[in-house]
């Protein structure tokens, strides 16, 4: 016979395992879920707490809202304030949150939480939609003006950048013998930060005020800390105007950018904003759920289904590692097992009821099945007949059992309602003919082959990460599906035939001991 | 020289004796199985092996039921004139066995088969009547109700695989050769021959026992000869895979056995493979004292244990049939006189 190459079939073994493997791994690393389950993420919880007088006039209160901030990605967010009406608008590309209510009086408080988890992106770029325009610049007479012009001359002189210039002009501003113009437009200008705003522009480069919140666990009543964003020509970047440092810092949350304040309130006064913020774990699981609902691995996830239906494919995803084990042990190592994936659905009643509950009911019902089972042999039923007549008794045996379990005090007794009731009345059909045909031990063979299939099958399954894995990575079910077709090209000799074929080897050394001697 | 080398070490020598003692058991278990390497040498077809390379490449699907139908193999044997009983008539459904009395009546006889019947299910042998009770090959009497629950058991599909309604055939009762008389007991002899691509590869004759409870299924305890495929002499006899040399019934010596007329048997078997187009099937055979050898029955998944029987591997004559060109023989006594010639006892 021609043999047909297996090339193609490993081929497509090897893709198989291999794209299990790595939609694996590109989730785990775009998506962040991890290999193992239980994982923890740090997250910032930050509260902006809004206070302010009522005057008894419709409120509006606006609150600028952070908007992918650089380093930091949003988990979540909500705002808490009774009685008002809450919205989410953006302004000329400016995300703010928008309370109202119609009447208010006296001291009103709004909490707005929200959830960042840091990330490492070091991609993270600020670019302007459009080109910005440096914005006109006024100064207090003459004599500032002309300061402020010499103060760039010398900032200019010194530098070949729009970075460079605001280096070079922080620290003008900030050296501890100031020269006489940087000490005249400070003392005019006491914000550091404005006045360097003010400069950039005035040297034709486009600046904007970037209000900035720097997170250290567990703080209350910290302000935003004002900070200088210059345009480059190509993306805008961070400097802090007290020290010069360039670029965003790590433990820096960009919470506004741009002129707009960041807090506007109609309909009252004495109007403040302050924040407080703590660093919490959260599992990573959550996380995921709540994320990368675009992307396009997430079309993977079955986290996105109803609650229902994910429960029902968390056991679902379990079927391929029971059929890998079936698999296994029926061509590796030979077992026999009465009905072929009878010890997959014994194993999925298993982890409903927990094991030695399970064994024992499992056992109980079978035995008790068997003893009618037969009485009704003796009946001379057609076969349909005798089917249908079992699966009614196991269902009675079923109930009977949860009902003493019950009254004994065993809730968990109930659980034995999990078990595949037409399987069973078949299991004991098979049984009992088996019984008849090849004797007990053959049923003790068959029956304790499938009942430690299935115990093997519920221990593999019940594993957390098993489970975690099979449900949140249900791709590398194409591995176990790979791992279940090469196994299916094995000619090999079962683990079992070591041992079926025993005699004939002994039979053939002692012959061979006899030829030997004569 | 030897006795010194503990002395000069006396105080270890307590210690290490119980440690070894203890993977004596160990030992034992570990020797109780034969490594897969020695199995491959000596040829041995495992069941993986069996079911992917011989089963699935050289028996089409679409033939099975040509074998697992006994009905079918029956009219098909008849067409190709290979020797079978003789098909009384068929039981289709179970309003027929009310009044199966008058089809029994004639008849002496007989045994009634579920078509769909594997491994001898299901199989009632009546070797004779006694007014109104019929004798089973036991010698226990049973009644006509009896039959008729038999029949319709097997109609529901009682012995068929996985419960499908079924036929029952009745048909004409073997008329034992006294040859195999002192050879058996309580039970139905038969030579399996395994034949692949139309080639008889491996024979065995198989003896009922009492511990069998008068089944040729070596399994039940049934006694396998080995028999040679040049000579149609016993080789080999096992029975629970252990050597046997006599039968343990009748005691008779097993290694005496000779199948008279055996290329007639080879022949009759391999003309199988023509008549079902399977290219790996077991062959039933029974002696008829007066039609000689006929077909009992075929098997598309025959089984390993032939090959302790024989006390060798099926598969260096597998490997040699498959080396061979195509249409090197074309007709069933070409391909017996070959394997005649080959397959000795000695040889492959």
């Amino acid at each position: 016979m021609k043999k047909p190459s297996r090339a193609p079939f490993y081929t497509v073994i090897g893709m198989l395992a291999l794209i299990g493997l790595v939609t694996a791994w590109m989730r785990h690393v775009q998506m962040e879920i991890p290999f193992t389950p239980g994982v923890q993420k740090p997250v910032w919880l930050i509260e902006a707490r809004i206070d302010f007088d009522a005057t008894g006039e419709p409120v509006t209160a606006r609150l600028g809202l952070p908007d992918n901030p650089p380093g930091y990605r949003s988990f979540s967010e909500q705002a808490a304030a009774p009685g008002y009406g809450y919205s989410v608008v953006a302004e000329n590309g400016v995300r703010r949150g928008e309370w109202s209510k119609r009447e208010a009086i006296g001291p009103q408080t709004i909490y707005y939480k929200t959830q960042f988890i840091d990330v490492d992106d070091e991609a993270a770029h600020d670019i302007p939609t459009g080109q910005p325009t440096p914005a006109h610049v006024d100064w207090d007479g003459s004599s500032q003006e002309t300061a402020a012009q010499q103060v760039l001359d010398t900032a200019w002189s010194k530098s070949s950048s729009p970075q460079s210039l605001t280096r070079e002009l922080i620290k003008l501003l900030n050296s501890d013998n100031l020269d006489q113009n940087a000490a005249l437009l400070l003392s005019a200008q006491t914000d550091r930060s404005a006045l360097v705003e003010k400069l950039i522009n005035q040297a034709g480069i486009p600046a904007r005020p970037a209000l900035g919140l720097y997170l250290e666990d567990a703080r209350r009543h910290q302000n935003l800390t004002r900070l200088v964003q210059v345009y480059d020509g190509h993306e805008w970047v961070l400097f802090n105007p007290t020290t010069g440092e360039q670029g965003v810092p790590e433990n820096l949350l960009l919470w506004h950018t741009g002129g707009e304040s960041i807090l506007d309130v109609a309909g009252g006064n004495r109007s403040r904003v302050s924040f407080s913020m703590i660093h919490q774990t959260v599992p990573a699981l959550d996380l995921i759920k709540a994320q990368f609902k675009e992307s396009a691995f997430s079309v993977l996830s079955i986290q996105h289904l109803p609650i229902e239906e994910q429960s029902m494919f968390k056991l679902l995803l379990l079927l391929p590692i029971g059929a890998l084990v079936v698999v296994f042990m029926r061509i590796i190592i030979g077992l026999k097992t009465s009905g072929t994936f009878m010890p997959i659905l014994i194993a999925m009643a298993f982890l409903q009821t927990s094991l030695v509950l399970g064994v024992v009911s499992f056992v109980t019902v079978v035995a008790m099945g068997l003893v009618l089972r037969t009485y009704l042999s003796r009946l001379n039923l057609l076969l349909i007949s005798r089917i249908a007549t079992l699966v009614v008794l196991v269902i009675f045996i079923i109930s009977a059992l949860s009902l003493i379990g019950y009254q004994m005090g065993f809730n968990t007794g109930m659980t034995i309602t999990f078990f595949p009731m037409i399987i069973i009345a078949w299991t004991i059909e098979r049984m009992s003919i088996l019984w008849e045909e090849e004797g007990p031990k053959e049923v003790m063979v068959q029956g304790g082959g499938s009942l430690l299939v299935a115990v093997l099958a519920y221990t593999l399954m019940q594993f957390p990460l098993v489970g975690h894995l099979t449900f949140n990575f249900p791709e590398l079910n194409l591995v176990a599906l790979a791992l279940i077709m090469l196994m299916g090209q094995y000619t090999g000799y079962k683990l079992s035939e070591l041992r079926r074929f025993r005699a004939m080897v002994d039979n053939q050394n002692s012959q061979e001991r006899k030829g030997a001697e004569s | 020289m030897s006795e010194s080398a503990p002395a000069s070490t006396p105080a270890t020598a307590p210690v290490t004796k119980p440690a070894l003692a203890a993977p004596a058991g160990i030992k034992r278990w570990w020797n109780s199985w034969v490594s897969p390497w020695r199995l491959k040498r000596m040829g041995i077809l495992g069941m993986n092996c069996r079911n992917h390379d011989f089963i699935a490449a050289y028996n089409p699907r679409s033939l099975f039921p040509l074998v697992d139908n006994k009905l079918k193999t029956k009219l098909l044997a008849e067409e190709y004139e290979v020797a079978t009983p003789k098909l009384f008539f068929v039981v289709n459904s179970q309003h027929e066995i009310s009044h199966i009395e008058d089809k029994l009546m004639a008849l002496e006889a007989f045994a009634v088969k579920p078509a769909k019947g594997s491994g001898g299910k299901g199989i009632l042998v009546i070797i004779g009547r006694r007014g109104d009770k019929f004798i089973k090959s036991s010698g226990v009497e049973i009644s006509i109700e009896d039959i008729r629950r038999h029949m319709s058991n097997a109609l529901a599909g009682l012995y068929s695989l996985g419960g499908k309604p079924d036929v029952v055939i009745v048909e004409d009762l073997i008329q034992f050769d006294d040859y195999f008389k002192d050879y058996s007991y309580e039970g139905v002899p038969d030579i399996r021959i395994i034949i692949f691509k139309g080639y008889p590869v491996m024979a065995m004759l198989r003896l009922a026992t009492h511990k069998s409870d008068g089944k040729a299924n070596l399994h039940q305890g049934a006694v396998g000869v080995g028999l040679d495929i040049a000579t149609g002499r016993a080789l080999n006899a096992v029975q629970h895979s252990k050597p046997v040399t006599h039968h343990p019934d009748t005691k008779r010596a097993l290694n005496e056995i000779e199948i008279a007329h055996w290329r007639n048997w080879l022949l009759l078997a391999a003309r199988c493979y023509e008549m079902t187009g399977l290219g790996y099937i077991g062959t039933d055979l029974v002696l008829d004292k007066v039609r000689g050898a006929q077909l009992l029955e075929l098997n598309a998944r025959p089984g390993l244990a032939i090959q302790v029987a024989n006390g060798r591997g099926l598969l260096p004559r597998l490997r040699h049939i498959e080396s061979l060109k195509e249409r090197m023989h074309r007709t069933a006594e070409q391909r017996v006189d070959y394997v005649m010639k080959t397959f000795t006892a000695d040889g492959l």
